[in-house]
């Protein structure tokens, strides 16, 4: 799909431009007239959705960075004090960022269920998913120092118990996790060195994303956008000129997307945060319950429902490594859930799963669910969810695949949109 | 998260206590739920209950609570409470802040006393106790939180804090044991709190003649911490309606120029 380029030099600057570097015919073949299938849903503007938050996340965390103090005894009061009191707009800017994240996460969750329905992973998008998927792991990792940085109760436990995880490590070579903790932390405990190594990170990872995000664009353009009905394009009938087509689309959808992040900056700024991150960190005082930003719930979810710390922090890291596989592990030959009646209701069960996980995970340890008398310890919810999540990717993908018989796919994708209109 | 998360502790709190014993009295009470004018994306701060609040702050809280985040010029700023400049100013000068070395290098004076100076617009409000153990030898062991963003760090906001200010009037229930030097507040986590009651009808007097009951009182001091927690809430408000028209505005025409471009590829 990437095929011969049509970009013609409209000026004399732009011949000169393009013999020396054609980066106008890169964006006039990437962003103009790039074949796109004409059947893309709402679900594929999440994309471009994603590219805008990075971008918000990266200006105003720049602007935060500018006011912030990566100092144990200032860096709370350079938050609360400083950026929320008395730089201008600092209170806006810093709503915006925070909340910029949940909603990084609720649009890129939305833009990898989208890819695991309709089967953008499959051959020929293999390199693309896997991009994808260390985008993701890295937007967690980025996430996680970023709450570490105001100095909040819940920023400073919560860096103790993400960190300590490795000390699981000690059960494999006595002292190694502990070592490694150690060399994490910069010191004997979580202090002024892990908050200055991670402000450094954040403000990082930020580009390394970026430069991934390129990447993945790149291996987008190659076998270009797989579509609703995951069949192939098979001519200029199947697409359309990616503007004025998707530019407007996209544009409207993002619209409607920054409603919903304005509604939470100005209405609810503190919806997703928790209480006790406004109470600057103290190492003497232990939070009742210590709990992750929602993004990250059902993962923490799996991890306690295993006694044992070792095997719960490999359940936590498998889960994640799953999600590199699964392009080799889908045996089906049709790639959207559309025509696949029994995957389409193992997808669904997947959703509704890590919704139940990622509320098991914001209860506490030792919470239980009453059912007419009879005490349902939530960890057993944990469990089973933990095993439908395995159990998805590992047996349900790889044996419906073969057992499965997928409903007949259309024969075109202009067929299948235009009808009768259709040319071929 | 804000709303699910208590809701679901309230569920899962009833249907624990229904299995085990009805009788557990150190688990805190449901908080009371009031009305705020700062509710909701249209609230806005009542100047005269921030007014009044800050009274009872002064006279009351800042005897055992700091403010450490809030500054003078605050009173003064939009969407607080309202204060002129001079009055700031006024308020400021009455404050003893723990003046800078004089010429002579000196922070202290021939006796040894610390050198103060009149507050001024820029600075904060000064601490009640020099260091967090100076508060805690005043109060047996207890330390009396910052005010700053107390209303922020307490699940429930401004009911939280207006449920303990108010639930100190409840007896405790026969078998309860109130600790030595502790006071019996049903709405604290083990109901046994070392702050006593702060409020009681009268302690203060409002010159504007609002009644001075310790339900009006509280509701007067919590919409005031509630400001310090978030003095940018008018601002923030305001905007967000501004920003919410224009994006209604330019998502309807965005999906008019949709609709328009795709009217013959569909």
């Amino acid at each position: 799909m990437a095929g011969h380029s049509t970009y013609v030099p409209a000026s004399g600057f732009e011949r000169w431009l393009d013999s020396r570097l054609p980066i106008m015919r890169l964006m006039h073949d990437t962003m103009t007239t790039f074949p796109t299938p004409r059947n893309l849903n709402i679900w594929y503007t999440f994309g471009g959705i994603l590219t805008f938050c990075l971008a918000v996340q990266i200006v105003t965390g720049i602007v935060l960075a500018m006011h912030y103090v990566p100092s144990a005894d200032l860096a709370f009061n350079s938050v609360e004090g400083r950026i929320m009191r008395e730089v201008n707009y600092g209170w806006l800017i810093r709503y915006i960022h925070a909340n910029g994240a949940s909603m990084f996460f609720f649009a890129v969750y939305i833009h990898m269920f989208r890819g695991l329905y309709y089967g953008s992973y499959k051959a020929p998008r293999e390199v693309l998913w896997l991009l994808g998927v260390l985008i993701y792991v890295l937007m967690m990792a980025t996430a996680f120092f970023g709450y570490v940085l105001p100095w909040g109760q819940m920023s400073f436990w919560g860096a103790t118990v993400i960190t300590s995880l490795f000390s699981a490590l000690d059960q494999v070579i006595p002292h190694l996790g502990s070592a490694i903790t150690t060399w994490l932390w910069g010191d004997f405990a979580v202090g002024d060195a892990t908050l200055n190594r991670f402000f450094s990170l954040h403000y990082l990872l930020p580009f390394v994303i970026a430069g991934v995000v390129g990447l993945h664009i790149w291996a987008l353009h190659v076998p270009g956008n797989n579509n609703p009905l995951g069949i192939d394009v098979k001519g200029p009938q199947d697409t359309l000129p990616f503007h004025p087509y998707y530019t407007v689309k996209d544009a409207f959808y993002l619209s409607l997307f920054i409603m919903l992040f304005a509604a939470f900056v100005f209405f609810a700024p503190d919806f997703f945060g928790n209480p006790d991150n406004a109470i600057q960190a103290n190492p003497l005082v232990t939070p009742p319950d210590i709990v992750p930003e929602w993004y990250l719930l059902p993962f923490y979810a799996m991890l306690r429902s295993i006694p044992q710390k070792l095997i719960g922090v490999l359940v936590l890291v498998g889960a994640l490594l799953t999600l590199a596989f699964i392009p080799w592990l889908d045996t089906s030959k049709v790639r959207s859930c559309r025509f696949r009646p029994l995957m389409k209701q193992c997808f669904w069960l997947l959703v509704a799963d890590c919704v139940m996980l990622g509320y098991v995970g914001s209860q506490s340890a030792d919470a239980a669910l009453s059912l007419g008398g009879m005490q349902l310890p939530l960890v057993w919810l944990a469990r089973l969810g933990t095993a439908y999540y395995y159990g998805f990717f590992w047996l349900i993908m790889p044996i419906v695949g073969l057992i499965e018989t997928p409903k007949a796919l259309p024969e075109s994708i202009a067929k299948a949109v235009l009808g009768a209109k259709a040319k071929a | 998260m804000k709303i699910a998360l208590p809701l679901a502790a309230v569920v899962l709190g009833i249907s624990l206590c229904a299995a085990a014993s009805a009788e557990d009295t150190s688990a805190p009470l449901p908080i009371k739920h009031m009305q705020w004018s700062f509710d909701g994306p249209f609230g806005t701060y009542d100047q005269a209950s921030l007014q009044r609040g800050f009274q009872i702050y002064k006279e009351v809280c800042s005897a055992c609570h700091s403010l450490n985040l809030v500054a003078f010029h605050d009173l003064a700023a939009p969407g607080g409470p309202g204060f002129t400049e001079a009055q700031a100013k006024a308020i400021a000068a009455g404050y003893k802040i723990p003046a800078e070395p004089n010429e002579q290098g000196e922070i202290f004076d021939a006796k040894g006393n610390r050198l103060t100076r009149p507050g001024i617009l820029a600075d904060h409000f000064p601490p009640p106790f020099p260091n967090e153990q100076a508060a805690r030898l005043a109060f047996g062991g207890a330390l009396p939180p910052d005010l700053s963003l107390i209303v922020k760090a307490r699940a429930g906001g401004p009911n939280y804090v207006y449920s303990i200010l108010t639930g100190f009037a409840q007896r405790p229930p026969k078998g309860f044991k109130v600790l030595d030097g502790k006071f019996y507040n049903p709405y604290f986590p083990g109901r046994n709190i070392s702050m006593p009651p702060p409020l009681m009808d009268g302690t203060v007097t409002f010159s504007d003649g609002t009644p001075n009951n310790v339900a009006q009182e509280a509701h007067d001091v919590v919409t005031f911490l509630s400001w310090a927690s978030e003095p940018n809430l008018d601002q923030r408000h305001r905007m967000g309606l501004e920003v919410m028209a224009f994006l209604v505005l330019l998502s309807g025409l965005l999906f008019l120029s949709y609709r328009k471009i795709w009217k013959d590829e569909h």
